[in-house]
């Protein structure tokens, strides 16, 4: 890296996503006016419940830390300066550029290269108040050739505003939990920015259980070539909960892959759920290969899942590109296939949302986070699949 | 001896034309021990007629009775009726994301008798069940009929009747796409099934080939939602002789 003085830096790094989908991504403020949403990229997202997320609320409110760091991996603070000089990915909208500007530095978490570890790297960040913005940088750098887990789990009640760098050496081995495990009163709104270097191979898995509202913008760009990624996520989205993920992969290397598998399951009156998957292959990205998909399963009525993938080619010299996404209730043939083994109505029903989850969980590869995320299926099941088989069962004895 | 007594059935479906009858009045009886081949045209209506037997939302039963010993089944849930003994191959069996099969036979199993089975002895059961159909132990890891060929899905269908040994089977078309080796395996489960002497088995088929594996005690010819003709085994080489043409034609005539 050769850059260091900040505004050079800003200039130099600084990329023009040619996709009108995706404002110019930049760490001047001047660059993200504060948002009316009617723009495309906040029209699904609720703007009054983000009162002083765009304002530039001053803050030196911190989240608590608390990390689980196999031996050699390193945590240390450095400044925004540093940080931008490590090359981390430009924010993309007005809040991640402030979670920039006004976090007053970041947190480094550093895997050496070379370095193999096998006990998942953790960082936890707790909220202790609703009513406190906190704005947050964390950048996360893998080394060439290193192999690693790192889990970075939310809890707590927060604003947070957060700018969260995934840099990832030439080489390097990956697996990445963002998890947010949010107290119900919290409004997280961020940016995960993945860069992928050559021949590096990347697993991500995204989990949005709780939280008021979450909006998570996840981009990822490539390095070098012969990058690969796998993006996983799952989200559990109750009555007047938000959760909205906006994905950008950015094929600007020729022969990168990119598997994207996100699921969602909602229930509730005002439950809402936002999916956007947007893929940009570069007219130099020959040879590359991408899918993305995004199935919601919506157990009530009184929700909403927007689901929307976009694909933009600039190149035909590839290997292959394509996505799909559904949005439905339960299958009532697999409800029946299962019912005419003996399985009840309540059975078959959390047999269904259990397999629609557990597709993407048992990838994860952390048995801690993996049990953490299969309970919370079960918590989401009790709220439907218990009462209602109950009730069901009422009416029908009433009925007869 | 159970029974399973169809009178005079008369089944409809919801169509864009508002709804239309299918099966027009079908009357059938099948005791345990007995094995029923009922062969008809497509279209004729035999696979509504498995269906509605086993409860599917599609299909409204607008007249008649399915009685299980007795027990009305159009009175019972889905659940309630494959409880009750009743069993249905079918002919598409249903991919079920990120169910393991063991995980399904297990729950399954529980719903059916009431109890858990055994850790020990239910782990090697499924295994020698998947095993004598010509699916090997990796089965019980995958995803419910997810990503499983044709001729895997029925082997997978025979597996399940012969593990959870049911009073009455149903089977929809089992045979259809099956190359001559599945249809061996396939039949020779169902054959295993059958020789326990006290099960019933209503095969329903389009073709006469699997009657060559499997021989039923009874053969009814389905037309135009409804029995035309019965008899035994000598039918179906009557069929397989003629076909299906003459009493086609003579539905027409009568209708």
């Amino acid at each position: 890296m050769t850059v260091t003085a900040v505004p050079n830096v800003a200039e130099a790094v600084e990329t023009t996503p040619e996709s009108h989908l995706h404002p110019a991504a930049s760490f001047d403020l001047a660059d993200h006016p504060v948002p009316n949403g009617r723009e495309e990229v906040w029209r699904f997202t609720p703007m009054r419940r983000l009162r002083g997320v765009f304002d530039d609320t001053p803050s030196q409110a911190h989240l608590d830390w608390h990390t689980t760091l196999p031996e050699g991996v390193v945590v240390r603070e450095i400044t925004t300066e540093e940080a931008i000089a490590l090359g981390v990915p430009a924010p993309v909208d007005r809040p991640s550029a402030l979670a920039v500007a006004r976090a007053g530095g970041a947190m480094l978490v550093e895997v050496p290269a070379g370095l193999e570890v096998t006990e998942p790297v953790v960082v936890e960040l707790v909220g202790t108040d609703a009513g406190t913005q906190v704005y947050g940088q964390v950048v996360f750098s893998i080394g060439a050739h290193a192999r690693a887990t790192i889990v970075l789990r939310h809890k707590g009640s927060t604003r947070y505003v957060s700018s969260v760098s995934v840099l990832v050496g030439e080489g390097a081995n990956l697996a990445f939990v963002g998890l947010q495990d949010w107290a119900d009163d919290t409004v997280h709104v961020g940016h995960v920015g993945m860069k992928i270097g050559r021949d590096a191979r990347v697993r991500t898995v995204t989990a949005s259980l709780g939280g008021s509202l979450v909006r998570l913008v996840e981009t990822t760009e490539y390095d070098g070539p012969g990058g690969e990624l796998e993006q996983f996520g799952l989200y559990f989205v109750d009555e007047g909960q938000h959760i909205e993920h906006r994905l950008f992969v950015d094929h600007n290397e020729p022969h990168t892959r990119s598997r994207v598998d996100y699921r969602g399951a909602l229930q509730g009156e005002g439950a809402h759920s936002v999916w956007v998957g947007d893929v940009l292959i570069r007219a130099v990205a020959e040879g590359i290969n991408t899918y993305e998909t995004n199935k919601n399963l919506l157990l009530t009525d009184g929700c909403r899942a927007d689901s929307v993938p976009n694909l933009e080619i600039e190149t035909g010299e590839i290997e292959g590109a394509g996505h799909s996404s559904t949005t439905g209730r339960f299958d009532d043939e697999q409800l029946f296939y299962l019912r005419s083994r003996g399985i009840p109505e309540d059975e078959a029903r959390r047999l269904v949302v259990h397999g629609f989850f557990a597709d993407i969980i048992r990838r994860i590869g952390v048995p801690e986070v993996e049990t953490r995320l299969l309970a919370a299926v079960e918590k989401e099941l009790e709220v439907i699949v218990g009462p209602s088989a109950e009730s069901a069962t009422d009416t029908a004895e009433a009925a007869s | 001896m159970s029974e399973l007594r169809i009178s005079d059935l008369r089944v409809e479906v919801e169509t864009e034309s508002g709804p239309k009858e299918i099966l027009k009045g079908v009357n059938l009886t099948v005791r345990s021990g007995e094995v029923h081949a009922i062969m008809g045209p497509n279209g004729s209506g035999k696979s509504t007629l498995a269906y509605s037997i086993a409860g599917h939302p599609k299909y409204t039963i607008t007249g008649g009775s399915v009685t299980l010993d007795g027990t009305e089944l159009s009175t019972l849930t889905v659940d309630e009726r494959a409880r009750a003994g009743l069993f249905l191959a079918m002919q598409y069996p249903i991919e079920v994301p990120g169910v393991s099969v063991a995980n399904f036979l297990r729950t399954a199993k529980t719903a059916l008798s009431g109890e858990a089975p055994k850790v020990r002895t239910w782990v090697k059961d499924v295994n020698a069940a998947l095993e004598r159909v010509g699916l090997d132990g990796s089965f019980g890891a995958r995803s419910l009929n997810e990503g499983f060929s044709g001729g895997e899905k029925k082997r997978n269908e025979i597996a399940q009747l012969e593990l959870l040994n049911p009073k009455f089977a149903i089977l929809d078309e089992t045979d259809s796409g099956l190359d001559i080796d599945a249809l061996r395996i396939v039949s020779e489960g169902v054959n295993r099934y059958t020789s326990q002497g006290d099960r019933g088995l209503l095969l329903i088929t389009h073709y006469t080939r699997i009657l060559n594996y499997i021989k039923p005690d009874f053969v009814h010819v389905f037309v135009d939602g409804h029995v035309v003709e019965e008899g035994g085994v000598e039918l179906a080489d009557r069929l397989e002789i003629e076909g299906y043409d003459r009493f086609v034609r003579a539905a027409k005539v009568d209708a």
